[in-house]
């Protein structure tokens, strides 16, 4: 087995937990990390959760659940993340600013520590016009930026937004998104670098198509020693079909698919698409392994979960670390 | 100034319904300028209204008054003598207005012609921008005088979020992304330190009914 473990790059965080999560441990331990995603049901289905976790199991080390993602109604992350505790996967449980004040916030939070989950991703959430109820109101009582700096507070404080004392504080391993593909680029590591500021302990990326824009957003991030205070790990999202891929280029905010992607996948047999979509996730994936900077990928394969297994395998971070 | 437009004509229409004799009420201040609510857009409304009575048949009285502003009760008064001809009013004034005039005359049903959008801008004649939202709270100084809370359709006051989009909000094409506005402008003033920092949690301000105060005014109200 070729060594995972990349000691030139770990930030300098290792001395004590803050969670005590095996992704936190992983991490800390210098391994390179690999993630996966898992969007809950619509609707009350609990063997659809446990079909899905079970090709995640063994294959990463933490499974993002998502908070109504697109705006649309779903189980609600912290449930659906117990449920992938029961089992056996350690959940990354997200959170938008979007559906809920920062008192709903707190509360969930202590709930959902009071349960066992040990990470959280704070997010702005995409903007309610997208989902099935287009007339809600948004919230965005506090912007995602405020939802780590108050995650923070609570666990190294020990209090809340407000000021009070928290009996038993929950102590979260903190992640935040990025997204280096939006405009402006410019300004994209300083606000990675806000981010860092405001407590992310980990940054888990966009889909990541454009490698020569990630290179030299990590380079940034580099430079300004911004990647030895936290764990970068670069969002990969397997392209299924050709279709996916031009949606992905045209439709979806802020994403960046270069022309080759397509023009990759057009010159592959129709049936040998999906694979060279896998393809080219691996290669990404191992070019990520030797980035200096980098401290793992995020692996969303969005409803395409059975293929995990294979693409972990494929992409050779197998086994996964025991910690 | 505070921008309305007007609500359907099938709504208008409905409202009235059972009432006969209908005063359409002006209003000279905002809604005036934003070319939806003074005696011009009366008598539009008027003459749109009664061409729908006619082809349906229903026999209405229709007059139009417009006041100065219907958000101070002293431009009020000279509609006292009138009222009590009338079933009903409509008021072409925004939001304020329409509670002012439903509170001075309170025996008389009031509805609404309008709908209140915004505080806002004039960009073009007849076309306007939501500029405010009356937080209560400005950071415009913070934002390269470009509001987070009304342009930015999170409200994020640490942006730009990931979904920027062809330089616009990811809603849409047509919304250009205030973040990145604030950033170009804030880069262009080499004020980027001002945004680099972390801004704390927003101390909503309007989440209950303001009244102000100015203080030259203070003791006058002083108990």
């Amino acid at each position: 087995m070729e060594s995972d473990t990349k000691p030139d790059t770990q930030p300098e965080m290792k001395s004590e937990m803050k969670s005590g999560s095996n992704f936190e441990k992983i991490l800390k331990a210098g391994h390179f990390a690999f993630t996966g995603e898992l969007g809950p049901p619509r609707g009350c289905n609990v063997e659809h959760i446990k079909e899905k976790a079970s090709f995640l199991k063994g294959n990463v080390d933490m499974v993002n659940i998502t908070d109504n993602q697109t705006a649309m109604v779903r189980m609600s992350s912290w449930a659906a993340a117990i449920i992938l505790m029961g089992e056996g996967l350690e959940p990354n449980y997200q959170m938008v600013c979007r559906d809920r004040n920062r008192l709903a916030m707190q509360a969930d939070l202590l709930g959902a520590y009071a349960h066992g989950l040990r990470n959280i991703l704070c997010l702005s959430g995409d903007h309610q016009q997208f989902g099935d109820h287009p007339f809600s109101k948004g919230v965005f009582d506090i912007d995602s930026m405020q939802l780590v700096a108050m995650v923070k507070k609570m666990r190294d404080e020990g209090k809340f937004l407000g000021g009070a004392d928290i009996d038993q504080p929950p102590k979260m391993f903190i992640g935040a998104a990025a997204n280096p593909f939006a405009e402006p680029f410019e300004w994209r590591v300083h606000r990675l670098a806000k981010k860092i500021e405001a407590g992310a302990d980990f940054i888990q990326t966009q889909c990541v198509y454009n490698m020569e824009k990630i290179r030299e957003w990590i380079k940034q991030a580099n430079d300004m020693g911004l990647t030895e205070k936290t764990y970068i790990l670069p969002g990969v999202t397997p392209m299924k079909s050709i279709g996916m891929a031009r949606y992905m280029q045209s439709k979806v905010p802020g994403m960046d698919v270069p022309d080759e992607i397509i023009k990759r996948l057009r010159g592959v047999n129709r049936k040998k698409v999906a694979d060279e979509g896998i393809a080219i996730a691996c290669e990404q994936i191992e070019e990520f392994k030797e980035m200096k900077g980098v401290a793992g990928v995020h692996m969303m394969a969005i409803e395409w979960e059975h293929k995990v297994p294979e693409i972990a395998e494929r992409a050779k971070v197998l086994p996964r670390p025991e910690v | 100034m505070v921008k309305a437009e007007r609500k359907p004509i099938e709504e208008i229409k409905d409202a009235i319904n059972g009432y006969e004799k209908v005063l359409v009420t002006g209003c000279g201040g905002c809604v005036s300028v934003c070319l939806v609510g003074g005696q011009r857009e009366v008598n539009e409304l008027n003459a749109q209204l009664n061409i729908y009575l006619k082809n349906e048949n229903i026999e209405k009285q229709l007059d139009g008054y417009t006041v100065e502003r219907q958000c101070n009760d002293q431009f009020l008064e000279e509609l006292e003598p009138k009222i009590d001809n009338y079933d009903c009013l409509l008021s072409m004034a925004c939001g304020a207005g329409v509670q002012n005039l439903a509170k001075r005359f309170p025996k008389i049903p009031v509805f609404p012609v309008v709908n209140t959008v915004s505080i806002g801008i004039d960009k073009d004649i007849g076309m306007y921008e939501e500029r405010c939202r009356a937080c209560g709270h400005c950071v415009l100084g913070y934002t390269g005088g470009i509001c987070p809370v009304t342009r930015c359709s999170k409200g994020l006051f640490n942006g730009p979020c990931g979904g920027t989009n062809n330089e616009c909000c990811e809603v849409s094409q047509e919304i250009p992304c205030a973040w990145l506005d604030i950033f170009n402008r804030l880069k262009a003033q080499d004020r980027l330190d001002d945004i680099k920092k972390i801004y704390v949690p927003m101390e909503w301000h309007n989440q209950t009914p303001r009244t102000i105060i100015q203080e030259p005014y203070e003791k006058r109200y002083s108990v």
